[in-house]
């Protein structure tokens, strides 16, 4: 450490480092390779991975960090200095995620987030590595509010913050144990059963990216000219479908994608969600920390919470099973914010009650919490919604098939559509609903992917009422609840406007 | 639905500027003129012009008639606000109507913003802003000296709320 507290990336970099640079460039020096002549190849390549190694070593030479009382800093580059500067107080997240190569070295790229975005860029500082001790004094000691000086914020709803100190407190520095797979201490909230595992196949998304890994493959390996059908096993299996009656071949086609889908559906759960554990550290963060290959550590301030959402696609809602997601001020969505793998309803439905509570609400609402239905006229709007796209595709058809550009057994198969708009339309009406209770505000809408969001009421920062010309005919408004948490607005659809105005005025300030 | 305790949409009390539906026309006809100039520009510099192209000319014509008659008018009507001791409210939308509301406690910012033609005019555009994303309220044409002293005001109110729920 130099005297005024500036300090390295790991050394261990060094290593990592070239070799993440190699990697990079692979394309460039496939190039290089080719461009030079045959007699100065091996030259050419050599000098390009000097020139590659040498920018790694530089980064690594130029990149400094430090951590003083108010801010902390990074500074990098040697061409194009660069020096980042952000205010402790403003510092929201701090991540920290491990790759494979990085676990190797015992060492974590540690992520600050602000939570602000600036054209369109996220604001955060990255130091791309650390070592995991490290990483753990960071994080404990970023998100340490007592020991950063902050400006006073007396109505955050949340706990009462312990005083600020205004000094740095030396023991947040200390080193702290070892970052271990499956988290630091602080008081378990949920961990990973592997009889979750069942739901990994009813992420829809999971199934359909194996079929596009497949074809992904399929196309990289003719364009470098394999042909797949000479290959022994394909070509045997071609064989064997060619001999079977089209039904038969396209069946166990479906059902080996099938397979493979849910076979890398449980993969790629188990990849992301290995040694997952939600807690609660002494320091008022949640903490998630999951991932086999990847391991990564998210933290999220207490302070920052505003509700949770709870989201069920269709398939994980057939199952009974849903995900959890934090509503938070500057975490954004997505990723980051999940707190749970998808899991059981019961379990979600647990662990948001738990972590609502921590929030410093005191009634977290209960599991079979009635929701207020909407107007009648809600369901015509979901109804015509839904209906209008489906009669519009087959009448489409039918007249594309009428002026000949088309055979007529589309529109035929299309009408199909329509009964299942209709359920679509039902399914979106029955999940309508809202309900304020004491500490909350809760709204559920959707069918395809349904989503139950929890806000906490002193995290209402506004109000907004639209009304379109439809909906001033059948005598209804859509409210927006306005949050600084994730979406930023959360919408209460089509219920009727004295609704409206009671949401309205029981939020006010 | 305006009983006695059923609480009712508050419809927020003050129209802006009565200039503003002059700002309005003027900026609505510069706009449409820039539009009409470029599309004449370009059917003119077309070697074989399409056939019906002084009607489509002119039907864009009479649209931009329409809109910078009806609209300025139809705008002083919709657009509304109202800052009261503890809420900002505003109302606005042509098809689609939008009412807004930010309390005071979660203002963060006051902005004004005048451009050259409000300068012109004597107005201004108020911009409040609170820590959601979902976009600030704008209360647009605004009396310029009016919108000062309401800046002021809610600067000094916001900075006695303490708090902004970020």
């Amino acid at each position: 450490m130099s005297p005024d507290g500036w300090l390295r990336l790991n050394p261990k970099m060094l290593a990592i480092a070239p070799a993440q640079e190699v990697v990079k460039f692979v394309p460039l020096l496939v190039v290089a390779a080719l461009a030079g002549g045959r007699e100065n190849r091996g030259l050419v390549l050599l000098a390009a991975v000097g020139a590659v190694v040498g920018v790694g070593v530089l980064r690594w030479l130029t990149t400094r960090y430090r951590v003083t009382p108010e801010r902390m800093e990074l500074r990098s580059g040697l061409l194009f200095r660069q020096h980042h500067s952000v205010p402790r107080d403003r510092i929201r997240t701090v991540d920290v995620t491990a790759k494979l190569l990085h676990r190797a070295f015992g060492l974590g790229v540690l992520r600050i987030g602000t939570g602000r975005h600036e054209r369109g860029r996220e604001d955060e500082l990255v130091l791309d590595a650390v070592s995991s001790v490290e990483a753990e004094r960071l994080r404990v000691a970023l998100l340490d509010r007592t020991a950063a000086p902050r400006p006073a914020s007396g109505t955050a709803a949340l706990p009462a913050d312990a005083p600020a100190a205004g000094q740095l407190d030396p023991a947040a520095f200390q080193p702290v144990p070892a970052w271990r797979p499956g988290g630091a201490a602080g008081t378990e909230l949920a961990r990973l059963s592997w009889a979750w595992l069942r739901f990994a196949p009813l992420t829809v998304l999971a199934v359909a990216s194996v079929g596009a890994l497949l074809g992904g493959v399929w196309q990289l390996l003719e364009q470098a000219g394999v042909d797949v059908t000479d290959v022994g096993a394909i070509e045997g299996a071609v064989g064997w479908l060619r001999a079977r009656p089209v039904v038969a071949a396209v069946g166990s086609v479906a059902a080996f994608l099938l397979v493979a889908g849910v076979l890398g559906a449980l993969a790629r759960y188990a990849e992301a969600w290995w040694g997952f554990r939600l807690s609660r550290q002494p320091d008022g963060t949640l903490l998630v920390s999951r991932g086999l290959l990847t391991r990564r550590s998210v933290s999220l301030e207490e302070r920052r919470l505003r509700g949770v959402e709870v989201e069920e696609p269709l398939l994980l809602r057939a199952g009974r099973g849903a995900r959890l997601n934090a509503l938070a001020t500057g975490s954004g969505s997505g990723d980051r914010s999940a707190l749970l793998p998808p899991a059981p309803l019961a379990e979600v439905n647990r662990v948001a009650a738990a972590v609502l509570a921590t929030a410093g609400t005191a009634a977290p609402p209960g599991q079979r919490l009635r929701l207020r239905r909407h107007p009648r006229a809600a369901l015509r709007r979901r109804m015509i919604r839904a209906v209008a796209p489906a009669v519009a595709a087959v009448l489409g058809l039918a007249v594309a098939a009428r002026a000949q550009a088309l055979p007529y057994w589309p529109a035929v198969a299309a009408t199909a559509l329509v009964p299942l708009a209709v359920l679509l339309g039902l399914d979106r009406y029955r999940n309508l609903g809202h309900r304020l209770t004491g500490e909350h505000l809760v709204i559920r809408s959707g069918s395809l992917v349904r989503q139950t969001v929890i806000l906490g009421r002193s995290g209402i920062i506004g109000w907004r009422v639209s009304r379109s010309v439809f909906q001033r005919a059948a005598g209804l408004a859509t409210a927006t609840a306005v949050t600084a948490a994730g979406a930023g607005g959360y919408q209460v659809l089509d219920c009727d406007l004295a609704t409206a105005a009671e949401l309205v005025a029981a939020n006010r300030g | 639905m305006s009983g006695q305790g059923v609480p009712v949409l508050r419809q927020p009390a003050h129209r802006v500027s009565r200039r503003a539906v002059a700002w309005w026309t003027v900026r609505a006809a510069a706009g449409w003129l820039v539009a009409l100039v470029v599309a004449a520009g370009a059917v003119l510099a077309m070697p074989d012009r399409p056939g019906g192209w002084p009607l489509a000319l002119g039907g864009l014509a009479v649209l931009a008639a329409a809109h910078t008659a009806v609209m300025p008018g139809w705008r002083y009507r919709v657009h509304r606000w109202e800052a009261t001791a503890d809420a900002v409210y505003t109302q606005a939308g042509w098809l689609t109507q939008e009412w807004r509301v930010a309390p005071m406690s979660r203002i963060q910012t006051v902005d004004t913003h005048r451009g050259p033609l409000q300068q012109v005019f004597g107005l201004a555009t108020v911009t409040v802003t609170t820590a959601s994303a979902a976009g600030p309220l704008h209360i647009e044409g605004l009396d310029a000296r009016l919108a000062g002293e309401l800046v002021e005001r809610l600067t000094a109110t916001t900075q006695a709320t303490p708090g902004d729920a970020t």
